[in-house]
Parts: structure tokens; sequence; C-alpha cells
């Protein structure tokens, strides 16, 4: 009877080439326009190529989000790790910057010598502000995730004018709150 | 010579902020703004701002910004040796916990690194977006049509590239009659 049961007869999936990796971490680089990562990868990863496990892919969507760096270069990392060690998260990460960034030199050459008419100007004036907008939804969606209670929102605080009031020591700000906010999080952890 | 000190200077400026990036490449936007407008004098505030509108448009990761600007100051030398700098600490970083994560996966320290760093990401976007704002064109206008975008993001479903053209329709509307 365990023989007919198709689920248990599955073979795992293989494991993905450095090509097919390289291939599919372009995709996640290109789509990942205004920022955040699409959601249509955890449907490509996960469901329709079962590279990796539900708890994978999600572990390491938390973790690339808070972790320092791009997210969608971390997510590239992580997973690329998973399926291929160090080698996979190199080529994940390469597929994912590589192509955006020679298309923003060859964009950018262009749009930045038409900036000196002044309707463009106008115009990449306004799109900043409006990106600007979306960085401040991302903000807002981020400070009301964080602050579950007194001591994040303390954190929060601390960060913000920290980093608004002390330009030069901006750096200084993270390199002492991260430690004390991680701390706090295994305390509390430890907690029952 | 110049060219070097100048490339040096560059990946000094660049590599810190890389682990910065806490919460994404959003956290050092006020940072990067004025470190190479205000404190290297790199670029004009206007250039600057004109290659994150860019960096904001184009496909791919929005730090993408660095690469633009080290091209635009060293060529196509300036533009890798400066994406190097900007992904390279952070990568190690993420390839070091992936490596220890392989070897224990428990999830205590997960939840602390995520409790620990979100309230600072949280703080670090927002920072950026008013540095942003400060320095952004039209004064109040910017202000208000960011926040509009803002609003527009959490209650209508569009994707981000048609609130952006919707929020420079608007931007550009407004200065013209009130600016």
């Amino acid at each position: 009877m365990s023989q007919a049961d198709p689920l248990a007869a599955k073979p795992p999936a293989p494991v993905p080439g450095f090509l097919e990796l390289f291939l599919a971490f372009t995709k996640l680089g290109i789509t990942s326009i205004g920022g955040g990562v699409n959601g249509m990868m955890h449907t490509e990863f996960v469901t329709n190529r079962h590279w990796f496990t539900d708890e994978q892919f999600l572990s390491g969507l938390a973790l690339s989000q808070s972790l320092p760096g791009v997210n969608v270069a971390n997510l590239a990392l992580w997973l690329g790790y998973q399926c291929r060690g160090v080698a996979g998260a190199m080529v994940a990460l390469l597929a994912v910057l590589l192509p955006p960034a020679i298309t923003i030199i060859l964009v950018g050459d262009v749009v930045l010598r038409l900036s000196a008419i002044s309707a463009i100007a106008t115009a990449l004036a306004g799109l900043a502000v409006a990106a600007t907008g979306l960085s401040l939804s991302v903000g807002y969606l981020a400070m009301r995730y964080a602050c579950t209670d007194i001591a994040a929102v303390v954190l929060f605080l601390a960060t913000f004018i920290g980093a608004t009031a002390f330009h030069v020591s901006a750096l200084v700000v993270v390199a002492v709150l991260a430690p004390i906010g991680i701390a706090i999080g295994f305390l509390k952890g430890r907690r029952p | 010579m110049k060219d070097d000190n100048l490339l040096l200077s560059m990946c000094l400026v660049f590599a810190p902020l890389s682990l910065m990036a806490i919460g994404g490449g959003s956290s050092i936007l006020g940072q990067l703004q004025y470190s190479v407008v205000d404190s290297q004098q790199w670029l004009t505030n206007k250039a600057f701002m004109d290659m994150f509108a860019i960096s904001r448009v184009a496909p791919g990761p929005g730090t993408l910004i660095v690469t633009l600007i080290g091209w635009h100051l060293a060529g196509w030398l300036g533009a890798v040796l400066s994406t190097i700098a900007i992904f390279a600490p952070s990568s190690l970083l993420v390839v070091a916990i992936a490596y220890v994560w392989h070897r224990h996966p428990d999830a205590a320290w997960q939840k602390a690194l995520i409790y620990g760093l979100a309230p600072l990401a949280a703080g670090l976007v927002l920072s950026s977006v008013y540095a942003l704002l400060q320095q952004a064109r039209g004064g109040w206008i910017a202000w208000c049509v960011a926040i509009l975008v803002a609003g527009a993001a959490q209650t209508v479903r569009l994707g981000p590239l048609t609130l952006m053209g919707l929020g420079a329709i608007l931007f550009c509307a407004l200065l013209a009659v009130a600016g």
C-alpha cells in the first residue's frame, strides 16, 4: 500500500546546477523593482521547483530582511548557500546584481545627460520624492512591526534620533544599539 | 595617483555603510547622501537625487545607486569597486550566519536577531526619509507628495512603479501651480 502512495514515492528534488541557479536568481534581481522581494519568488522556488522547504525560504526571508545588506541580495546569498554552499551563494549574488548593475549604468548615463533639460529634471525630482514616499510607507510598517514592547520602542527612538541628529556617528549608533537589541531579544526568549 | 585616492576613499565610505544597511538599502540613504554630498562633496544634491530617482525606477535593488555613483565618479572601475564595497561586508556576514545556522538550526537566536534589529531598521529607514525630504526640491510640496504616496501605498493596491509615476505627476503639477 505504501508503494502505491505517490507522495511517499516522490523523489527528493535534484540539487540545481549553477547555471540553473544563476538564471533563476537573475529573475529575482530584475523583478525586485522599487524594493522588496517579489512574492512570486516563493511560488517559484518552493512550490514549483521544490528547491527549498517552506521553512528554509521563510527563515531566509526573515533573516535577510533584518541582517545588514540589501534584502534581495541577502535572500539570494541565503538560498544559494542552502543549495550549493559558498559557491552557490556567490553565483546567486552575482546573478541578482550583475544584470541590474549594468542596466543602471547604461540607463543612468542617458538619463543623467537628459536631466540638464528642466522638464526632465523636475520629473526626476518628482520621482525621487515619490520614491521617498514608498520608503516612508515601508518605514512606517517596519515601525509598527518592530515596536512590540517598551524596549523595542526605546531602541527605535534611539536609532531614529541618533541617526537623524548625529550624522557622523550614525555608524556608532548602530554599532552600539545592534548588540543591545539582540541581547534584549535573547533575554526575552529565555523568559517563559 | 589622485584617481587611486578617489577609488580608495570611495571604498572607505561605502564599505562601512554595507554593515549599517540593517533592514535593507533604504536604511543607509540618509547617511549615503550626507557622505557623498555634504561630507565628501563628490556630488551636488541634485545629482544625488537624480541618481536616487533612477535607482528606484530601474530594475534591481535600489542600492545599486552606489554602483551609479561609482561609475559617475570613476568610470567602470569605480562602478565595480563601489559595488564590491557596498555588498561584500554584509554578504560575508550573511554567509557566515548561514554557515552557523546550518550547524545550529535553533530558532532562539534567529528570533533574538530579528527582535533586536527590527527597531533599528525602522529607525534608520525613517531617519533616511527625513533626511531625503529635508534636501528634496519643492519644500512642503515634497513632504505632502511623499506622505500621500505613503498613504496610497498602504491603502490602494498599486505597484511601486505606478505609485511613483502618479506621485511624480502630482509633484510636477503642484510645483507648477504653487512653486
